[in-house]
């Protein structure tokens, strides 16, 4: 019992990670840095709360989700594929747009500063044991989390698989190279960072739809615990999704044993992110990102 | 702005385009979306506006609670712009404000009570530099020795950090049913307020004249000393400055020290000068934002005071309008302005020259390069 109570929060705690990851890989790959995948998700939360409040369906909720990543993936596109600025500062800003948009927008639409009102969500209402079973349950009816657990593989076989994959590849390690070939770099660029951003945008409206909600700043770091996960994972579909099912049990566990107060929770929280400092100092084999990653063209 | 060899219309031009365009480019760009995001609210953007100054310029308490701020925004601007005059971007400011205010809270704490100002504040100032410049070592010597990106580490860094912070201030050194520290014995300098009554009420403290001391010694460093010079040499051209003799790595380490000190300093702002502890989350904002500040200030310690300025005003302009409309905008239009000055203004700064070149002097000599506006220095041409 103990064994399947941690397997349902981990499942529950891993989705947005495996949705928010994949777009981090697909931005990255691509040769631009994902330090935007939060407020992607916080985009895709407060978007699928808008959408499913007043459709009265989580459906278009998801649907609104991606499309509120989507949009803040395109505009890391204009600025850094178009524009060519600065890919760190014009992340950073974005992130910062998200949050003071989103608080803004609360206010406007449900005159709140902390939070929305309750929104449908997957699984209907019926549904709410309180027990494990229900809980299991619950997630196994709610269609982000088959997504999520099938995004990473879909993602893998995009990249490894087809012509785009291997364009979208090239484009992020030798984009010269690739040029040279009649590969459109900018228009390849610009497809990988929105597919990310609408992957991120379902991470968030994961969160917003399991919570029945949308709270300011709901994703709490999330986006960066995903990329975290992608350098921790190398950049690589497999390693990544074992990078978000680690870092989502070292949460669970250290949820399932507060109570016996073994470790402070402090530490348990900084276990993704030291991993990933210690990855990229190469203590255990040499984490190398994408070769053109960064770089404005 | 040191450029002694350049003649004189081309630096005017060059302070115009570096210096005055992007932020008028840029709260050009912000006033229109304001404008919006105000219309959509029903109200008038003249009155809000109006409403903003008032409360922020328009009186003592105001313009004390905007220096407040500008000071935190001041120390991260510069100590962004550090590392970036060096080609590296220390976007853990955030962490390392913290570390330095923790460090100094400390340090007031195990000084006992009655140690004279004039020895405690000077402490409690080192304790700080030498907190933030620790926090900004690691990621200082893990690019120097292993190549590791200085954006992810001190990211990454920001979140270690701040846990730790919290746990030892949790555990072991928190006032019951609160998340600060006690009141540190010694160092505490005094505000605004008690030398002139105007200013009854606001934050600002004697720190903002550290502030501008090290705004100053900063621009010492960069312009005037050998270090500076390598360390803005290997921002432009690591490979070149290494051929030119330069210890690159070394120079890597030096400046994220520098740079996680200046933020370090950031935190006395809080801690010496306003509430006399540390206190969980205090500088929450104000490392991101000193990114903004030092974009918009184009890296030069004058531009980031003015821009620390502007970034403060908004800060606090938005609680004077929180009536009319939601105090959210101005973090919306704060965004808005780095987002332009990242994006619009180096397109703008390419068309302007593409049409001075295409109708006012057609054979003039050729403009350099529109070159990304977030790392260039702007004062190297002319230096000899």
């Amino acid at each position: 019992m103990i064994v399947l109570a941690f397997l349902a929060q981990t499942l529950r705690i891993v989705i947005p990670y495996l949705l928010a990851a994949a777009g981090g890989v697909m931005s990255e790959r691509v040769g631009i840095v994902a330090l935007t995948l939060e407020g992607m998700m916080l985009s895709g939360a407060f978007s699928a709360a808008l959408g499913s409040y007043y459709a009265g369906s989580p459906w278009l909720g998801l649907a609104l989700g991606a499309l509120g990543g989507l949009v803040i993936g395109l505009l890391l596109a204009l600025a850094t594929v178009r524009y060519k600025a600065d890919q760190v500062v014009a992340g950073i800003a974005l992130n910062l747009l998200v949050v003071g948009v989103t608080r803004f927008f609360l206010r406007y639409a449900f005159d709140s500063s902390s939070n929305s009102p309750r929104v449908p969500g997957f699984g209907g209402e019926g549904a709410g044991g309180t027990g494990v079973g229900a809980t299991l349950l619950a997630s196994l009816a709610n269609p982000l989390v088959w997504i999520g657990l099938a995004v990473l593989p879909a993602v893998a076989w995009l990249l490894y698989r087809t012509p785009f994959g291997l364009r979208a590849r090239a484009v992020g390690e030798k984009p010269e190279a690739a040029r040279s070939l009649g590969v459109p770099v900018a228009r390849v660029r610009v497809l990988g960072v929105a597919l990310g951003g609408a992957l991120a945008g379902l991470g968030g409206a994961y969160l917003a739809l399991d919570q029945h909600q949308f709270t300011d700043g709901m994703t709490a770091g999330r986006g960066f615990i995903a990329l975290a996960a992608v350098i921790f994972g190398r950049w690589d579909p497999a390693r990544v999704a074992l990078a978000c099912v680690l870092f989502a049990a070292a949460e669970t566990f250290q949820i399932q044993l507060q109570g016996a107060q073994l470790i402070p929770s402090q530490f348990v929280e900084m276990i993704p992110y030291v991993l990933t400092i210690v990855a990229l100092a190469g203590v255990v084999g040499r984490a190398a990102p994408p070769a053109a990653l960064g770089k404005t063209e | 702005m040191s450029g002694a060899a350049a003649e004189r219309p081309s630096r005017l031009a060059r302070l115009f385009e570096e210096g005055v365009l992007p932020p008028l480019v840029a709260l050009a760009i912000a006033l229109v979306v304001g404008d919006v995001l105000i219309l959509i609210f029903g109200q008038s953007p003249g009155a809000v506006y109006a409403l903003l100054l008032e409360g922020t310029w328009g009186n003592a308490y105001g313009f004390g609670q905007v220096l407040y701020k500008a000071t935190s925004l001041a120390f991260t601007g510069l100590a962004f712009a550090l590392s970036a005059r060096a080609g590296l971007f220390n976007v853990g400011a955030e962490s390392q404000l913290a570390v330095g205010g923790f460090a100094a809270a400390v340090l007031g704490l195990a000084l006992p009570a009655g140690t004279p100002g004039l020895l405690a504040v000077p402490l409690c100032i080192a304790a700080a530099a030498v907190g933030g410049g620790a926090a900004g070592a690691i990621p200082g010597v893990l690019r120097a020795r292993f190549g590791a990106s200085e954006v992810i580490v001190t990211i990454m860094l920001n979140f270690v950090l701040l846990a730790l912070l919290n746990y030892v201030v949790a555990s072991h050194l928190h006032v019951p049913e609160t998340l600060h520290t006690p009141e540190i014995n010694a160092g505490a300098v005094p505000r605004l307020a008690d030398l002139t009554a105007a200013f009854r009420g606001s934050a600002a403290n004697l720190i903002l004249l550290l502030a501008l001391a090290v705004a100053g010694a900063l621009w010492w460093y960069l312009f005037r000393t050998r270090r500076g010079y390598e360390l803005r040499a290997v921002g432009l051209q690591p490979e070149a400055a290494e051929y030119g003799g330069v210890d690159v790595g070394a120079v890597w380490v030096r400046a994220m020290v520098l740079s996680g000190a200046v933020a370090g300093l950031g935190g006395l702002n809080y801690v010496l000068g306003y509430k006399h502890y540390y206190e969980e989350g205090f500088a929450a904002g104000s490392g991101f934002l000193g990114i903004a500040v030092a974009l918009v200030g184009r890296n030069h310690p004058v531009g980031i005071l003015l821009a620390a300025l502007l970034f403060a005003t908004l800060s606090q302009g938005g609680l004077a309008v929180n009536a009319l409309v939601p105090k959210q905008m101005v973090e919306v239009l704060q965004a808005v302005v780095i987002f332009a000055v990242a994006t619009a203004v180096p397109e703008v700064r390419r068309v302007l020259r593409s049409a001075v070149r295409a109708t006012v002097r057609p054979a003039a000599t050729p403009a350099p390069a529109a070159t990304p506006a977030s790392t260039t220095p702007s004062s190297t041409a002319g230096r000899a």
